[in-house]
């Protein structure tokens, strides 16, 4: 019998492992890096955090309508993204668009959206339509259309094409087509990914108002700036509930859903 | 006076963009009320030969005819007014397994209505009722309102049935409709095309992986080879010798 042979020494693996740890030890000094320094810091950030961990519950009563706000900057945002997204996803499925060229700029187009990040559209927006929360839900619908355009037309693409097949061969046109065949394989799919967007939209308004965006942002950004860091704590603190509450129950829904 | 036929081929070719022959020069008549069974291996062409009548698929070369009209050359609301007569019923069952069967069966009529009302799903209460008829001959009155994806392979073969019943077809093409199942629930769907055929005079055209099949059913029988008809009679006359030579030397060919 021969004996089991040795195996080989795989050295793609060794030299791409110490191409890593140097690219990163490399990188580091280029950026300036320091460990130490950011332990230095920690004795203000445990000071902050005392401060924050007594919040001003007076503030309390201030805080409710920029949340409220902000829940309906993302509402406005997440509805407005989505209904575009909806056909703008059926126009880049290779399955329901057969023109490779049409299906391709369109999608290069929803490609280019997605990489925008949402803080450079709040920057955007606030600076062309001002400050205030009209700024936010535009820069949240354009942020909802990326994400959910792609969610939705890779969804269209997962279906059964079988339905089509059928419904095309009992005389359906185009619409009729998606509308019978195509719809009801994902319409769950849809709700689904529009209420995480929501989530996620919920979430990220919070920050946009920092940029003068409207919602609770902007109250956050001024207590911050006046070193009121009981309100922070406060303002951290029901943010985190009502984020908390909106995902539990959005997640809840998903499940039902799918 | 002599009866036209319901499908004609006239030396129908089919090539594959890869260059593949599906179709090979096939001519073909079939008269209404017939049910005919094509028969051959795997990727002889028999999917494709149903899929060109229905034009599913186009064909590279020749003519075909359903009701003395040529599918080949209708565009637009012709063709789909065309394929409205044709019902059609697959291996895989197609319906769409979330929705309801009433809903999967209503799609049937899509062909007979207005786009938009289509878009809306308004369906009028007499085809509502249509798709209950339907429904009832297939022995599935009882599930009009379960999903789709609740009824076993049999039951939604079924379904497919009578959503082909609601077109009104003159023709109903079956593309391996019992390839998935097992023997029994096979023999009530046979059964079911077959009381079709019989009763309401619809001419039948279906692929069927099984001899025995071919022949308990049958009227007639087309032996397809290679993307080439290579028999056609009456199951009566297709002997041994016969299906042996249809199922002989096939190579693997698209379709």
């Amino acid at each position: 019998m021969a004996e089991l042979p040795k195996k080989p020494f795989a050295w793609q693996k060794w030299v791409l492992g110490v191409v890593m740890v140097v690219g990163l030890i490399i990188s580091a000094q280029a950026t300036g890096t320091n460990l130490p320094m950011f332990f230095q810091n920690f004795g203000q950030f445990t000071i902050i955090f005392q401060q924050m961990l007594s919040p001003d519950w007076s503030y309390t009563a201030y805080v409710v309508d920029p949340l409220i706000e902000t829940i309906k900057m993302a509402i406005l945002g997440t509805t407005i993204g989505s209904v575009l997204a909806f056909p703008y996803a059926l126009l880049v499925a290779r399955n329901i668009v057969t023109n490779r060229w049409v299906v391709g700029i369109f999608r290069f187009i929803l490609n280019v959206i997605r990489t925008i990040p949402d803080l450079l559209l709040a920057a955007i927006f606030v600076a062309i339509v001002g400050i205030g929360p009209v700024a936010g839900v535009i820069t949240l619908a354009i942020f909802t259309f990326g994400m959910v355009g792609k969610l939705f037309y890779e969804a269209v693409e997962t279906i059964d094409e079988g339905p089509i097949e059928a419904i095309k061969a009992a005389g359906a046109g185009k619409l009729e087509i998606i509308r019978f065949a195509v719809i009801p394989q994902v319409s769950n799919y849809f709700v689904s990914y529009v209420l995480y967007a929501f989530e996620i939209n919920v979430r990220a308004s919070t920050v946009l108002g920092y940029l003068g965006a409207g919602g609770i942002g902007v109250f956050l950004q001024r207590a911050l700036s006046q070193f009121r860091y009981d309100r922070v704590g406060l303002m951290v603190l029901v943010i985190f509930v009502v984020v908390l509450v909106i995902d539990y129950v959005s997640g809840k829904l998903r499940e039902a859903l799918i | 006076m002599q009866a036209k036929p319901v499908i004609k081929f006239d030396n129908v070719s089919k090539t594959y963009p890869n260059g593949a022959k599906g179709l090979k020069d096939i001519n073909l008549e079939i008269m209404p009320g017939e049910f005919v069974v094509v028969v051959g291996l795997s990727g002889a062409g028999k999917s494709t030969l149903m899929r060109a009548v229905n034009r599913l698929h186009d064909i590279t070369a020749g003519d075909i005819q359903i009701d003395g009209q040529s599918i080949t050359q209708a565009k637009g609301k012709q063709l789909l007014e065309i394929r409205r007569n044709i019902g059609m019923i697959f291996q895989n069952f197609n319906l769409v397994k979330r929705a309801t069967v009433l809903k999967n069966v209503l799609t049937g009529r899509v062909g007979y209505y207005p786009t938009w009302k289509m878009v809306f799903g308004l369906f009028s209460k007499g085809d509502k009722q249509r798709a209950y008829n339907a429904l009832q001959q297939v022995e599935l009155a009882d599930k009009v309102y379960a999903r789709a994806d609740e009824l076993s392979g049999g039951q939604q073969q079924r379904v497919s049935i009578a959503r082909a019943l609601t077109q009104e077809p003159k023709i109903i093409l079956a593309d391996e409709p019992v390839a998935s199942l097992d023997p029994q629930t096979t023999k009530h769907v046979m059964d079911d095309l077959k009381r079709i055929n019989q009763e309401l005079g619809i001419t039948v055209l279906i692929n069927l992986h099984s001899v025995e099949l071919a022949q308990t059913y049958g009227t007639r029988i087309i032996g397809i080879r290679d993307g080439e008809k290579v028999f056609d009679g009456p199951v009566a006359s297709a002997d041994e010798a016969t299906i042996s030579a249809i199922y002989s030397g096939g190579e693997e060919a698209n379709g």
